[in-house]
This record gives structure tokens, sequence and C-alpha cells, in this order.
């Protein structure tokens, strides 16, 4: 024995330590592979050893490996070993290979259960600290339910260094095992006013991140945050607090006032960048713009003037953020945004890029895309050239092109950015010039001409097949010449770019475009002709069409080849009738007669599934298995392509290979159609007389490209000015008229006066044709919260007093104990069933006579979802105007969220999918998802539209709130005497009363009152006293016990008390104002 | 504050030491790290220490040789998370004195054991260097206590 000990030490002085496998390493930078896997065989011995010594040291390496990214799962119970050696030394390896290597799935992780429970309750601080440390990384939802009572424990340590961490390490247990979280929850609350600054950092911490997850749980502890937060000092728990506090005010508006004088300080007075930053994130989430809005935009407006990258970098990101609600306080720093642009950072160019994005208007669109315009001629690089490309398309085409007054500039801007090298994004310009063509009426004329030029300049851009993403446009350009082809000047000249043989060097779809559109515009110049006495020009267009379009025939895509070959027989036909003077102009047309309407993207989804539909039927049942074997002809193409794709690879020899060459040689020798190679034809060709005198000219490409008649949208803004000038001008004029006649001498403020953007007319009148939706389009799909989210299990009320049984399970020692104690399989039944409930309606009305629009809203719970209400908004135009381009949209808070449809972002509004005429109404429905349904809501939003005149059209806003009440989420609810007798015996419920001073009214009208405001259903009447039950989208149960004596006295129950005491709050509302 | 996973590694890319506050596999660990490593090594030294990557923002710094790159969630402050790499930063010079790449390639543990010390399941713990420079002290201290008595000779048991 005691020779097997020395042997061991001694081979000890000879291993490896951490430093010398470093080392070794580093020796080795040739064959690390090599060099590492014989020290991993070393560490293999070594871990076979007794000694702990050399265990640890082997587990030391281990993790230094682990990092290197070599795989040491398979040491995972010699870590464990080492965590449970006594010595601390090697205890803190162990615990930190652990934490470095273990996860989930790590099974041995069941074993260290008591080892860690031991080291927990250790006298000595440190090994409690590694423990604790270690835990954090690997803590299981085992571990967590079986540690978190010793844990828990901990928070009250005598020493700080052990509470802190204790505090801190609750977090992860609550994420593991929710059901830890109540019984906790008074402790870790405790530990907010600990004497020791660390622990209660810590506990802030904690509480503050549970909070962020679930706020209205934790609205009870706003008075104690706010204390400390006016008394704490340290940085990095006013940050957490102000955090905390953003996540509280959405839902309890009345904290934002009473916060608004320490944040204003703060912001003053802070030297604290991080802190600065933190305030004012929060401002711009909650309710305090009003207040402290302006000045937290000066003070972002130094930040971004700073020279620190880092600094300047977050104050473009929160400004980004104010633009989603404050639009207007960011646009007055446009200059700032436009010099960010030239910064050298990239990732600060883009975020500057973003801004613009929100910062656009009818007013500075035209110079904005200007700017941006010359950014995209002397960016270096693809990728930020990409970038600037499609903002400036997405900047144009925001909000249904809402700020564009000239769209000729933009068909300008849209031909200039096709010009740019080696784009990837020609797709996105091709689909900008569609869209615009084909839902402007009024551009078709002039986008027509500039697409027939762009076909005709083609060359430049397919030129080098480099720049192949560009060729995309010409997709675009030769369905819009195609389609439109009635506007088309010169249509012959056209159809010959179109049928160039160089088209048939582009991709196969668009070839295919290039076809059929090549087709309409022969029908175009057939009925150009038609009536002309002189038929040459309608026949030549047809030989045009004959003699090009075989060479599509021969293309080797299906679709080209498919399409060019109907049409050459087409033409054919057609050249026969032609000379038989038989006119055929009006039967080509009707090839392609009508108009095509654009279709909303989501058109399709919201096709309601009519009644009786089963899509999930099979319309024939599907064969059996076995039949489906024998038939054996069904797949055709699946058992053919294999024959296809695998060649045989059949043995053949050199010999066998040189016979059939010559077999075949002297095969075709004979053989009088084949065309032999003649060895002399070249030398033939080269003695041809005359070749060398061609003259060949030399083209000096040092000379810009320039595409001919190509605009330049530069012109277009000078254009612009000057229009808008007159405009302004004449304005002036009237008004000098105006005041002339009236004589009144007051004001010259007029003419100083910014042009607003209402002033802005566009230069043509633009009608943007909305996009087709079917009938009876279904209202957004659902947009659940990801049900992964581990802190969805965390929203626990913590207000509620703790249960029996509400115990974190501790450990017995013995078997015979545990029937009595909660062992640990057991879990309380915490989660509250969500009975889907069928919901009646309610009215709730509330008009907004604004002159121009009214609104009238009602909120419906949903059918099927607990979480889900549904608000039918009427809108009825009261103007003499038409209204159309309606947007809705609502600020969302945390607990409401407007759903939108997937793909938007959480501030974009929805188009309401109708226009109004003069004094029509009609209803819009949109779904919200509610989270809490204890509290009543106000939502603000806005609707913006445009009012259309004859001759002019504005665009314009109308704020409203959408106010949800408790009682909207209650659903009229049948209840039967003896149910309700035992709902009330349960003693799950808390009572509340209610006096309602005042009130004359027979009690059957009273009671009639309750039942439509409110929503109950009487359960029960006896003379002057009426039980009355509701229910609510989340299933709780409300019951009155309305009585009149002298006054009309309710006793509620109701098993959730904040809703209880709002929905009598409301019911005492409707009371009084009657 | 709550950080996801710290990452140190040199300039030609290579791993110096990783702490992960949530659970992941060894597999998707490393995706993360390489692909994160050659993100940041990719961008030019004037940009800002912040970029968004995947749903993540990480916050990155270079001192000398070594970068330092913590990833935090959507909501949390990039300033504070800067000023926690400092703090480390710190931390680690005060414990070597002017630390160098070196120091915290031979003894990763150590630079491990500080990092516990200030950050417990990515949230900062101690907010007073001194008082996690006594802390590692003392847990120090108490191995070298642990290890002064073993002579070789006892160890053996001859004494």
């Amino acid at each position: 024995m005691a020779l097997k000990i020395v042997k061991g030490s001694i081979d000890r002085m000879f291993d490896k330590n951490l430093q010398d496998l470093v080392r070794g390493i580093r020796n080795h930078k040739e064959d690390e592979a090599k060099y590492i896997s014989t020290c991993i065989d070393e560490i293999k011995q070594e871990l076979k050893q007794d000694n702990i010594a050399v265990k640890a040291n082997a587990v030391c390496k281990l993790t230094y490996l682990q990092m290197l990214g070599y795989d040491v799962s398979w040491a995972a119970f010699n870590i464990v070993e080492v965590m449970s050696s006594s010595k601390f030394t090697y205890k803190r390896i162990g615990y930190l290979a652990a934490s470095q290597c273990f996860h989930e799935s790590t099974d041995v992780i069941m074993l260290t259960t008591n080892q860690i429970r031991k080291d927990l309750s250790s006298p000595n601080q440190y090994d409690t600290g590694v423990a604790l440390t270690g835990l954090s990384c690997f803590v299981t939802p085992d571990l967590a339910r079986d540690l978190a009572n010793d844990i828990m424990t901990l928070m009250s340590h005598t020493k700080p260094y052990i509470r802190k961490k204790a505090v801190l390490i609750m977090y992860k247990v609550f994420l593991k095992y929710p059901e830890s979280l109540r019984p906790a929850f008074p402790r870790l609350k405790e530990k907010l006013e600990d004497p020791d600054p660390g622990v209660q950092s810590a506990a802030v911490n904690v509480i503050c991140e549970l909070a962020r997850r679930n706020p209205k749980n934790y609205l009870s502890l706003a008075p104690l945050f706010f204390k400390l937060m006016t008394s704490s000092t340290n940085n990095w728990v006013l940050i957490k607090i102000i955090k905390l506090f953003g996540a509280l005010t959405p839902l309890e508006p009345r904290l934002g006032k009473k916060l608004i004088e320490p944040l204003t300080n703060l912001i003053h007075s802070t030297s604290a960048m991080s802190l600065l930053y933190e305030c004012v994130n929060t401002v711009i989430a909650g309710e305090y713009w009003e207040s402290v809005g302006n000045l937290c935009v000066q003070k972002l407006r130094i930040l971004i003037e700073d020279s620190d990258q880092n600094l300047k970098y977050l104050g473009l990101l929160a400004m980004s953020k104010i633009l989603k609600t404050h639009p207007k306080s960011v646009q007055s720093h446009k200059d700032l945004i436009l010099q960010c642009l030239d910064d050298k950072d990239e990732s600060i160019r883009l975020r500057a890029l973003d801004l613009l994005y929100g910062m656009v208007s009818k007013k500075n669109l035209m110079e904005i895309v200007k700017k941006l315009m010359l950014h995209v001629d002397k960016a270096e690089g693809t990728t930020y050239r990409d970038e600037l490309l499609t903002k400036i398309i997405d900047i144009c085409s925001q909000s249904n092109y809402q700020y564009i007054t000239n769209f000729e500039w933009y068909i300008s801007i849209l031909v200039e950015l096709t010009r740019l090298e080696g784009t990837r994004h020609g797709h996105l310009i091709a689909s900008q010039m569609l869209d615009v063509a084909i839902r402007v009426k009024a551009i078709r004329v002039f986008a027509v001409a500039q697409m027939a030029t762009l076909l005709d300049n083609a060359h430049l851009l397919t030129g080098n097949t480099q720049r192949n993403g560009i060729c995309e446009v010409l997709y675009a350009a030769a369905w819009i010449c195609g389609e439109f082809s009635e506007h088309l000047e010169n249509p012959t000249q056209t159809l010959e770019a179109m049928l160039r043989p160089k088209v048939a060097t582009l991709p196969g779809h668009i070839q295919a475009v290039y076809v059929q559109n090549a087709a309409k515009l022969f029908a175009t110049v057939l009925k150009g002709e038609e009536g002309n006495t002189d038929s040459t020009a309608a026949q030549e267009a047809s030989q045009l069409m004959i003699d090009r379009l075989p060479l599509f025939v021969q293309s080797a895509n299906l679709e080209v080849q498919e399409r060019a070959s109907c049409i050459l027989q087409l033409v054919k036909y057609i050249q026969k009738l032609q000379q038989k003077d038989v006119e055929v102009a009006e039967e080509v047309n009707a090839l392609f007669a009508g108009e095509l309407n654009p279709v909303a993207p989501k058109a399709q989804k919201k096709v309601p599934v009519p009644e009786g539909l089963d899509l999930d039927a099979w319309i024939n049942e599907p064969p059996s298995e076995s039949e489906s074997e024998d038939e054996q002809p069904k797949a055709i193409f699946a058992k053919e392509e294999p024959k296809h794709s695998r060649p045989r690879h059949t043995e053949v020899d050199e010999k066998e290979l040189a016979r059939r060459r010559e077999a075949r040689k002297q095969e075709q020798a004979n053989n009088p159609f084949y065309i032999k190679a003649s060895p002399s034809s070249q030398k033939v060709y080269q003695e041809a007389p005359g070749v060398e005198h061609i003259p060949v000219v030399q083209i000096d490409l040092n000379v810009p490209l320039k595409v001919p008649g190509l605009p330049m949208s530069d012109q277009y803004v000078k254009m612009e000015e000057e229009r808008r000038q007159k405009e302004r001008a004449e304005k002036k004029k009237k008004e000098k008229k105006k005041r002339k006649e009236k004589r009144s001498g007051r004001g010259k403020k007029h003419d100083s006066a910014p042009e607003s953007e209402e002033d802005i007319t566009p230069a043509h009148m633009v009608d943007i044709v909305t996009e087709e939706m079917p009938e009876n389009a279904l209202p957004s799909d659902d947009d659940e919260r990801d049900p992964t989210d581990p802190h969805k299990a965390l929203d626990i009320d913590l207000d509620k007093p703790l249960a029996d049984s509400e115990k974190l399970p501790v450990r017995s020692h013995r078997a015979a104990e545990a029937q009595k104690s909660p062992t640990d399989g057991e879990t309380e039944n915490a989660t509250l069933p969500e009975p889907k409930k069928k919901s009646s309606k309610e009215k709730r009305e509330k008009k907004k006579d604004k002159e121009r629009d009214r609104k009238v809203y009602d909120i419906q719970g949903n059918l099927q979802d607990g979480s889900q209400v549904v608000v039918s908004v009427i809108f009825e135009n009261k103007c003499s105007s038409f209204l159309k381009s309606m947007e809705f949209n609502v600020l969302d808070s945390l607990n409401s969220k407007l759903q939108r449809p997937e793909g938007s972002g959480p501030h974009d509004g929805l188009v309401v999918p109708f226009q109004l005429p003069p004094g029509v109404s009609n209803e819009a429905r949109f779904v919200f998802t509610v989270q809490s349904i204890v509290m009543p809501q106000k939502l603000k939003g806005t609707l913006t539209f445009i009012v259309k005149n004859e001759d002019d059209s504005t665009h314009e806003k109308l704020d409203f709130k959408l106010h949800f009440t408790c009682t909207s989420y209650l659903i009229t609810t049948p209840c039967y005497s003896d149910a309700f007798a035992k709902l009330l015996e349960s003693g799950d419920l808390k009572s509340s009363s209610v006096r309602l001073e005042g009130v004359n009214m027979p009690f059957h009208h009273l009671l009639a009152r309750i039942c439509f405001h409110h929503h109950f259903s009487v359960v029960e009447r006896i003379d002057s006293c009426a039980s009355m039950y509701s229910r609510s989208i989340q299933g709780h149960h409300v019951c009155l016990l309305v009585k009149t004596v002298s006054t009309v006295s309710i006793d509620a129950k109701c098993d959730e008390p904040t809703l209880l005491g709002n929905v009598l709050d409301e019911i005492k509302q409707t009371f009084s104002q009657c | 504050m709550l950080n996801i996973f710290m990452l140190l590694f040199s300039r030609q890319g290579k791993l110096r030491l990783q702490k992960w506050y949530v659970p992941l596999s060894d597999k998707e660990r490393k995706k993360i790290s390489r692909d994160l490593v050659q993100t940041i090594l990719a961008r030019k030294p004037k940009m800002c220490s912040f970029l968004e990557w995947r749903d993540l923002k990480i916050v990155y710094k270079r001192y000398a040789s070594l970068y330092f790159c913590c990833a935090v969630e959507d909501q949390d402050n990039e300033l504070i998370t800067l000023e926690i790499i400092h703090r480390y930063v710190e931390l680690l010079d005060k414990y070597f004195g002017s630390v160098c790449e070196l120091d915290i390639i031979f003894n990763f543990e150590k630079a491990y054991f500080i990092l516990d010390e200030f950050l417990l399941g990515g949230e900062a713990q101690e907010t007073s260097k001194k008082n996690v420079l006594k802390a590692i002290e003392q847990a120090d201290l108490l191995q070298e206590e642990a290890e002064a008595p073993r002579s070789v000779l006892e160890e053996i048991g001859l004494t």
C-alpha cells in the first residue's frame, strides 16, 4: 500500500501541470492535434489513479482543453470526484470544471445533489461560495427543486458574501422551478432592505429581472422601489430600478407623474453616461414624454455630437426609438443625422439610414434622397451601397408612397439606380417599377417611355455578366412596355429592341417575359396600323416576329420555348390572314384584353373558408398500401428519372472503345448525310478576298457612357422646387389680394411661415390604386406569445397569501417521514385552468364627434381564446369629402397589444380595408391580445387617412383612445342557483362590497341595467334582493348580491380581488351617470 | 445587465476564456463563438463597440491583443455592459499586476475565479473592486494553507 502511494507521488512529480500543457501546446503549433491526443491519453492515465491531487491536476488540464474545443464529456464522473474532495484547492477546480463542462443533459449531475447540499451548508464560506457559483452555471430543474430550500435558507446567512450569492442564484432557480417563486418571494423582498449594499443590489437585480418579464405582479413593490431610487447613489442599482419603472408605468400611469421629478433630476445631474442613457430609454418607453421629452432629445443630440463612436451609436439608436412615437422631435435634428451618413463607422451610417427612413416628409423627401444618391455614388463596398439602395427604395415606397409628390421623379430615381454596378437588388428595383406603373395610372405614359429607353439600351445593363443582378430590371421594363403598350410612342422600335438576338443571353424567366410581351406589343402595332391604307408596316411587324422568334423556340428554357413556339404559330397564321387583307387587329388584341389589378399580399390567406368545407378531408380516399404497390404506372416520372440521372457505368475496356470508334467513323464515312469536318475550310475562308479591307474603327471607351434620353432626377428636384415656389407665390398673391380687399393692415407673419406638410400639393393627380382584398376578409391571424419562453412560467401572482400547500420541498432523511412532508414528486396545482367560454357582446359606445369622422367601437371577448379581445370599430364619414387610405394604429402597452399580420413591425399600422364616401359608415374589426384582464386599460391610437376633395387631397390624422374596461372582459353566462350556492360555499372567493347612493329607480330597472351594461345574468330574485353572476374570458367567477333597502348595496365575490374591485367601480360609475 | 455569455479571444481568433450563463450544448457554443469571433474580427478598429447579432446585443472591447466580448439581451444597457468588461479588465490588472495575454493563458483558472467572484449567473454580484479582490485573496490563502503543510514526505506517509 505504502509503495503504491510512493509510486503515485513520484509519478506526480513527472506529471505535466497546466503550465506545462499550455507551453507544450504552444511549442507544437504544427501538430497540435497529435500533441493534444497524447496529452489526453496521459490525462486518462492520471484520472485512473487514486491520488486526488493527480486527478485535480488532470481535471484542470481538461478544463483548458475543453475551452480549446475538445470533447471532455467522458470525464464528467471524474469531475464529480474532484468536486467532492474535502480540500478547497481541488473542490474549486472541480466546480470550475463542472461549470464549464456540464449542461442540462449531463447525466452525472444527478449524483451531485447531495454533495452540493453538503457544500452549501459547509462552515467554510468559500466552500459554499464555489458551490453556489458552480450551481449558477449548471442548475437543472431537478437540482433547483431539490436545493431551492437550502438556497433560500442561505439568503439569511450571517455572511453578506453568501447572502448576495444566494439571492442572485435564486433567479436561476425560479426559472428552472417556477413553483419556488411564491414561497421564496417574501424573503427575497426582505433582502431589498438588507443592511449590506451588495445584498441589496443583488435583490434589486433579481426582482428587476423578474418584473421586467411579468410587470403586473410587481406593482405593489413600486413604493419600496421609489424609496430606493431616491436614496440610492449606486449607479448600477439605479439603472436597474429605472428599468423596472420603465416596465411598471404602462400598467400604472399614476407612477409616471411621480417619477418625472426624480428622473429629470437624474438626467440633469448624472455624469454617468450609462445612467443617463437608461433614463432616456425609460422616458422614451414611458408616459413621461410631455414633460421630459425635449430634455431627452437635447441630451441625445449631445451624445450624437460626441466624438466617442459608442455614444454616437447609442444616441442614434435611442433616436430611432423616439422616432416611432414622436417623429416631430427627431425631424428637427435632420442636419445632425445627415452628417452621420459621412461617419467612418459603417454601423453608425446604417443607424443613421434607419433614422432617415422615419424622418422623411413630403417636403424633404427629394432632398434626402438626393443626398443618399450622392452617397450611393461615392460609397465603397457593395454591401453598404446595396444597403443604401434598399433604404432609398424603402424610404420612397413607405406607407403606400405617402411622401412622393412627383412620380416622374421617382421613376427617374429608379432608372438611375439601375446604373449601379454589381448590385444584388435588381429584383427590388424591378418590383418597384412594376408596382408604381401598375398602381399609379397617371404615371404610365412616362413610365412606359422610360422603360422603352431602358429596353433600347439593354446592352448597358447586360454588358457585363458580373452585373447580372441588375438585368432583373429588364423583366419589369419588358412587362411594363408590353402591358401598357398603348402608351408607347413607337411600339415598332421597342418591339425590335425586345427581339434582338442578345436577349437570348438573359436568364430564362426574363426571356419568357420578353417573348410574351413582344406578342402584346405586336398586337398594339397591328392595332395602330389598322385602317391605314398602306399595310406594309403591319406586315413588316409580322415578318420581324417570324424572323426573330425561332431563336427563342430553340431556347433551352422550357417556358421560353413553349411561349415562343405558340406565338410563332400564331403570327404565322396572322401573316396568312394579312396577306388576304383580313382585319385581324381586334381579334389579336382580344388575346390580351382586360386590366390586371394589384392584389394585396395577404389576400389569399384572408379568404374565409366557406361553411361546410373541410380542407383536410380527402376528396378521394387514398388507395390502401397494398394497392399502390401493384399500380406501377402511377409513377411514370419518378421511375424514369433515375435512369437519366444515373448513367450506366458498364465496364468497357480500351480496346472495345477503340473498336467502336473505328466502326463509327466507318459508318459516318459511308453516310451521305453526315457533314464531314473539312480540314481546309478555315483556309478557304481566309483566302476570301476583301476581309482585310473592312475598316476597323477604334472606339474610345474613356468617354463615359451616357444612356441617351434617360432622365436626371436632379432636374426634377429643381423643377419641383420651382413648381412649389410658384405655387407659394400664387398663394401669396391670392392672399395679398384678399388682404387688399379687406384692407387689413396686420400680419406679415404669413409670408415667413414655413411651408407646412399639407400645403404641398402633388405634381399630378395621383391615384394610387389600392390592393384588392377578398370579400369578408378575416381579421388578422393569431400571433401568440412564444410558448417556450421560460419567463412565462414565472407569471405568478405574488400578492396572494401563501397557501399551506405551497412550501419548498424539503428532503427528508428517512423514508417514514417522507409521506408526511411534501415529497419531491408532488407539485402544487399552481396553474389556473383557462376554460374556454362563449362570449356575449357588450356594447360600449364612445363617440368621437370630430367634424370629419366619427367612430364607435365595441369591445368583445374572443370566443376561443382567453387572451383575445375583438374590437369592432364603426367608421362614419361625416364630412363631405371622400376618405381613403385609412390606417389604424394603436400604441401597444405591455399588457395589451394590437395583433398585426405576420412580418409587420410592432409599430406598423393596420390598413382599414375600405374607403369611405361622404356620409357612409362601415365596420372594421381588430384583434387585441390582452395578458391581464384584472385592470382597466386605455390605449392611445391614431387613425391616419387621406381626405380627397375635387382638386386636392390632404393627409389627416385623428387621435383616439380605446378604453378597455374590466366589464368588457366579462361574458354573460347563465348560472343555476345550486351551482351558484356551491361556488359561494367553496371559499375560494374574496368578497368586497359597494353602496350606490342616490339611485331611485325600480329594482328591475336596476337589475336590467347591470345585466345590460355589465354582462351579468340574474341567478335568483327574491323581492328586493337578487343574486347575479358573470364570468370573465379567463374564467374568473364574479358573483353579486344586490339589495335595496333604503339605498342600494352590492355585496360581491370573485376569485380575483383586483378584477372585482374594478368591476364594482365601473358599476358605480354607470349609476352615478344616471 | 444579464449577461448571456462572455468570451475572451486573441487577435488571431483563439479563444482564451469563455463563460456561458445559459445552458447550451457544446456544439451550439462552438458555433456561436466561432461565428461571433469572426464577425468581430472583421470589424474595423475604429468602429463602435456594439453590434446587433442574431437576437442579441454584442458589446465588445479590445484591450491590447485581447478582445473582451459580452452578449446581453435586447433591452439591456450597452454602456453598463461595457463598464462590466472594463471592471473585469481592471480586476485582472490588479490581480496579476499589469495583466497580459500570457497571464490569462497560463493562469486561466485564476481568471475564471476572478470572473466568478465578479459575476454570478451573468449578473454583477459585487460592484466594489476591493471586495472582489479581497474575496479572491482569501480564497487563495485558504488554498495555500491547505497546500503548505503538505510536503512530499508527508504525502508519502513517512511522517
